[in-house]
């Protein structure tokens, strides 16, 4: 359940990271891979190292992803019906792992905001996270 | 046992010798239980938890955030038994606070976000791997001793 004031600040943060999304979005997917080395399994195809230009672009699919998701919260299900159907029918990654990723980017923006990442804030944005996720996994059966 | 490599056992002795404890155990409770809210539960008798300001203000919750990072540090200076130096405390969580153990993860991530905040740039990806792994260790000796 997000309130109005909720859904503001979470797109408003997510706007800030609209113009550096490759350098979050590597981040993210770096953290996640050192931190839960299971995670690197569906990663077998592309070169994960830091810095690597797969991570880069594949890291910005996923924050673009995010932070246009956050514009509207209201109408996720919509928004992400293709990416739905991708997750389910092609990439069929395990959703517990959306939990770990969800949590890696709860650390990014914490080390990139500090203070401003205040309770509240960290609190809406779990919120959101785990409302995308729960949506993502929705095709899968 | 737990194979700790020099470079985790140096990233956790850093980042905890350089925590102001007092500063980082009541903001990872009350954050805790502002993003977790049922985990309110367990502190009926702290007075106002309200709303996000009461928490973070409550004298009560800061009080315990102390209790429980000072609580981590003897996990820091025992990592290659943490086991058996929690083996106490986690039958006291389960039999007289009866703690739902999923709670300890909770926290310990709240825990993470928040030395993540303090540190910034330096909370690398590396660091931060070092850091949940000790917190994995801590985590599962505290849950060890629930039947």
């Amino acid at each position: 359940m997000l309130t109005k004031h909720e859904k503001e600040l979470i797109a408003k943060i997510w706007d800030k990271m609209i113009p550096v999304a490759s350098d979050i979005g590597a981040e993210c997917l770096l953290r996640m891979m050192t931190t839960f080395p299971g995670t690197k399994t569906y990663f077998a195809h592309l070169d994960i190292r830091p810095g690597s230009p797969h991570l880069r672009s594949h890291g910005k699919k996923i924050v673009l992803a995010i932070a246009e998701c956050s514009k509207d919260i209201s109408s996720m299900m919509v928004t992400l019906a293709p990416l739905q159907t991708l997750h389910a029918y092609k990439l069929r990654i395990d959703p517990c792992n959306f939990k770990l990723l969800c949590h890696c980017i709860l650390v990014t923006l914490a080390a990139h905001m500090g203070d401003e990442f205040n309770p509240v804030a960290h609190a809406a944005m779990d919120k959101y996270l785990s409302a995308f996720a729960a949506v993502l996994a929705e095709k899968y059966r | 046992m737990v194979q700790w490599t020099d470079f985790e056992r140096q990233t956790i002795q850093s980042i905890f010798g350089k925590m102001d404890y007092d500063d980082v155990g009541p903001a990872a409770l009350s954050r805790c239980l502002v993003v977790y809210p049922w985990t309110q539960r367990y502190f009926g008798n702290f007075g106002n938890l309200y709303n996000a300001a009461a928490i973070q203000g409550n004298p009560k919750v800061a009080a315990h955030g102390k209790t429980v990072l000072h609580g981590l540090v003897r996990a820091v200076k025992n990592m290659d038994d943490i086991k058996t130096t929690y083996a106490e405390l986690s039958v006291l969580h389960s039999e007289k606070l009866r703690v739902d153990p999923d709670n300890f993860r909770l926290l310990a991530d709240c825990l993470t976000i928040v030395v993540a905040a303090r540190m910034g740039a330096d909370f690398t990806a590396d660091v931060q791997g070092a850091f949940q792994k000790f917190l994995a260790v801590v985590v599962s000796s505290l849950g060890r001793q629930y039947h």
